[in-house]
């Protein structure tokens, strides 16, 4: 039994097969970016890359920049085969084009933590292939032998003193055919990738001149604010905005698919006469949804058997015969994406294209959507991607465009439409709650010999990918549980789709964080039950899955397992996720019921690495994710209204509640696995884990705050 | 017509003066580098210097603000030079970035007024300003590092 990563990554291509997507070597440009390529740069035609005759060299990145250093790792890839600097070139978002398909996921969009997985191989071919061309544009020139040349910091030589700019060959080269095969370096060679590189966006970062959707100015551009239903799929009825018209600055008031819309020359001017319209709304069906019925619903959605996502042996048949059984349900609630950065967009209408600029995951369905609404092909609306001040899945939606293309129509101007934190907090897609049942047998040995799940929560992926549901058991929402790692002979993992009355959405690291928090609690509960060390009860069971083991003792062995400072407790957890393999310690210590938690220690092996610096960021940033949503984070309705509005009713990890991280990462040849994303699973199981030892409480449910476990 | 001074210049402004002072500078003076996050001084994103102290631009209206200065995160230095930006780009501190004008403008009000923080005055100082990407580690070394940069003139 082999399940690493391979089941999630067949998963995914399956996915991607059912998606129409395919592998696609970037070379075959879409009329209009082709245009953009050659006429903007006299360059090459490779997708990935303009080259000016004053030697600017401009990577453009397919894959939107959110915080997850993606502009940097993929420009690394690039200059890698192309020999430049990274830091030499510039990087510019790429459009919408074929080109760009993911081909983990089936379209252009940015999620799964797949951009270094499938950006590894494609990006260093394009600078392969791209510095071929230009090597043998120098060759000809000199009319010399191209396997004479060589390559070397944004210039051709012929080792005998001459020299051309790939600023120079640039126009010669665009002419040649693209070669087809071209030789990679092997890892051995690498001079950029797997260095600790600084990030290219940084700079822009720290004085303010990095451009978000939110930052966008157009000629003539107008701002709306737009009043949204108060209920979770609540419809307008009818709106009076006699009042709000005479404001000043107010252009016009309009019904759009979202909402009432006040557009005005000023932002504050559109937000103060939305103050004064007079809006009916029909709460639609969930008018008298809150968080009880939710939870009450996926309780009895629970009755219903799941399908199988994983059945070694006969789990229910070894639960009748073991020692000792252990059942237990965990609950985990609806979570908001919060971004600090909140929706956005900026439309630009005209009769024959739009242009869009938006802080998107998806530019393929922003795209999409975008064209329906200004009554377009979408090869006629261009898409603008910003830099995103937060993604985590939330910007995979696309519900925060169509308004703006519709208040451009109407005015006849670009608008801009900002959402403000109150409507960002109450019109997210909510991270899925789940309701998991589980049972666990030992032999009178201790040793685990049945693992039963049963997973219960709504799919994300029903409402976005339908198509892959009707063919498989959700991959999304198995994550974590599926892939059990632990060396046990009967097991059972199967999953009911129950929907809620919620849109939920994937949220960073999406069902791994879920799955990973009831499967990494419990195995702690099995190990208390069988009197073992829950370190040395989980070692024992992965003598077939090294690349967990190694992590494991990685982050014992720093995190200093078993010998916590007097008054501390520590709780551990396992994960594999997106090809990565984590393992976290967490230490805590529990004052008179009052929890603190000091330190988190994480190793991971994550393949071979573009750039440790950024795994590391991702790594702590994902842990501080994953502990604010572990102590408080919890999206609660009442009368089918989200009640949390802002930060001060829905927590995050401030700096004085941040603790000390301690990230090790693991050298590995391994392939690459994606990084943006897991470290926020391995929270909640450990802090949960350190509670128990702390307390002999066991927290079965999220947030901690909620429980009656300790007080935070 | 009103007036008041932004980074050391006196600027014009027909916005209102009730209009949060965010807004002034986002929209009507086309200074970006200000974030909006929360408009209810919860997260920090909108911080900029009143007179040297750091204050939650979404909650300041432009009436308020006449005859003080104010700093925002253009105003910090030309180039990038000052030590703040210096130390975040020395540890690569951000990721998203959303956050970061508002943390730095938290950041150099703090080694203002002490440059040798301990890690409970970086506590106090930087605790409004939330960052969503979890870059709180960085922050603080940074911070330390700034300090350090400071001291030896650079």
């Amino acid at each position: 039994m082999n399940q690493d990563t391979s089941l999630s990554r067949r998963d995914l291509l399956k996915a991607s097969a059912l998606l129409g997507g395919g592998l696609m070597l970037g070379l075959t440009l879409p009329q209009r970016a082709t245009a953009a390529a050659l006429g903007k740069a006299g360059g090459q035609p490779v997708a990935w890359l303009r080259i000016a005759p004053d030697n600017t060299i401009t990577v453009l990145v397919d894959r939107s920049e959110m915080g997850q250093g993606v502009y940097t790792a993929m420009t690394q890839l690039l200059a890698e085969e192309l020999e430049v600097e990274p830091a030499a070139v510039c990087v510019t978002a790429a459009p919408v084009g074929d080109a760009y398909i993911n081909a983990l996921l089936g379209g252009q969009l940015t999620g799964g933590s797949t951009s270094v997985r499938d950006g590894w191989e494609k990006l260093r071919r394009a600078g392969a292939q791209a510095r071929t061309m230009l090597v043998q544009a120098a060759a000809n020139h000199w009319s010399l032998p191209a396997a004479s040349l060589y390559a070397n910091g944004g210039a051709v030589y012929d080792g005998r003193g001459h020299r051309l700019t790939y600023g120079e060959l640039a126009e010669a080269a665009a002419k040649l055919p693209v070669p087809k095969d071209v030789e990679l370096k092997p890892a051995s060679a690498f001079k950029t990738v797997g260095k600790p590189h600084k990030r290219v966006d940084t700079g822009i970062k720290v004085d303010g001149t990095a451009v978000y959707g939110i930052d966008v100015k157009l000629p003539g551009m107008l701002h709306a604010s737009i009043e949204q239903p108060p209920t979770v799929g609540g419809k307008l009825k009818s709106f009076d905005a006699t009042a709000a018209e005479k404001l000043p600055g107010v252009h016009k008031v309009v019904a759009t698919s979202s909402g009432v819309a006040v557009i005005a020359d000023h932002y504050w001017q559109a937000r103060k006469a939305r103050s004064a319209l007079k809006v009916t709304w029909d709460a639609g069906a969930n008018a008298t949804l809150d968080s009880a019925k939710v939870a009450a619903t996926l309780k009895s959605g629970a009755a219903t058997a799941g399908k199988a996502a994983r059945h070694d042996g006969d789990a229910t048949a070894a639960l009748g015969k073991a020692a000792k059984v252990l059942r237990a349900t965990y609950n985990l609630p609806l979570l908001a994406h919060a971004t600090l950065e909140p929706q956005n967009c900026t439309a630009d209408v005209k009769a024959d294209r739009c242009d869009l600029y938006a802080p998107t995951q998806f530019q393929a369905l922003a795209q999409g959507v975008a064209a329906q609404a200004a009554g377009l092909a979408p090869a006629q609306v261009e898409v603008h991607t910003t830099y995103l001040g937060g993604g985590f899945g939330r910007r995979l939606e696309v519900d925060f465009i169509p308004a703006a293309v519709e208040c451009s129509k109407a005015v006849g101007r670009p608008v801009k439409v900002i959402w403000t934190r109150e409507d960002d907090m109450t019109h997210d897609t909510y991270r899925p709650a789940f309701h998991d049942e589980i049972a666990g047998g030992l032999d009178a040995d201790g040793r685990i010999v049945a693992w039963h799940m049963h997973i219960t929560a709504p799919s994300v992926t029903a409402r976005m990918f339908p198509g892959i549901v009707a063919q498989m058991v959700d991959p999304f929402a198995i994550e974590a549980a599926a892939s059990y790692p632990y060396d046990v002979p009967n097991v059972h993992v199967d999953y009911h789709q129950q929907e809620v009355g919620v849109d939920v959405g994937y949220n960073r690291s999406v069902s791994h964080a879920p799955n990973c928090f009831v499967v990494e609690s419990f195995m702690d509960e099995l190990a208390h039950a069988a009197g073992k060390d829950p370190y040395e009860f989980r070692h024992g069971l992965l003598a077939r899955q090294p690349r967990y083991r190694h992590v494991l003792e990685e982050a014992a062995r720093l995190g200093n397992w078993g010998k916590a400072p007097k008054g501390r407790f520590q709780g551990i957890s396992l994960m594999e996720g997106y090809g990565s393999y984590l393992a976290l310690v967490a230490e805590v210590s529990v004052d008179r019921g009052h929890l603190k938690v000091h330190k988190l220690t994480c190793a991971v092996d994550c393949g071979q690495m573009v750039n440790p610096n950024i795994v590391a960021q991702q790594v702590e940033g994902g842990i501080v994710f994953g502990l604010s949503a572990a102590l408080w984070g919890e999206i609660t309705l009442t009368g089918g209204a989200v009640q949390q509005k802002n930060f001060d009713t829905y927590r995050l990890v401030r700096m004085n509640e941040s603790p000390e991280i301690v990230v090790h990462l693991v050298e590995s040849t391994e392939a690459p696995g994606g990084m943006g994303e897991p470290s926020v699973a391995m929270v909640a199981p450990a802090l949960g884990n350190a509670i128990f030892a702390a307390t002999k409480k066991r927290v079965r449910a999220l947030p901690i705050a909620k429980q009656q476990v300790v007080k935070i | 017509m009103l007036k008041l001074n932004v980074n050391g210049q006196t600027v014009d402004t027909d916005a209102t003066p009730d209009t949060p002072l965010l807004w002034v500078l986002r929209d009507h003076l086309g200074m970006t580098g200000t974030k909006f996050g929360c408009g209810a001084a919860l997260c920090g994103a909108c911080t900029v210097h009143l007179d040297g102290e750091p204050v939650r631009s979404c909650q300041l209206p432009l009436e308020a603000v006449a005859g003080r200065k104010v700093t925002t995160i253009e105003g910090v230095s030309p180039d990038r030079s000052h030590p703040v930006q210096q130390a975040w780009m020395e540890l690569d501190v951000p990721q998203c970035g959303y956050c970061q004008s508002g943390q730095i403008m938290s950041a150099t009000a703090l080694l203002a007024r002490n440059p040798s923080p301990s890690d409970a005055d970086i506590d106090a100082a930087m605790s409004g300003n939330l960052c969503r990407c979890g870059t709180y580690p960085r922050i603080r070394s940074a911070i330390h590092r700034a300090a350090e940069l400071m001291k030896s003139g650079q």
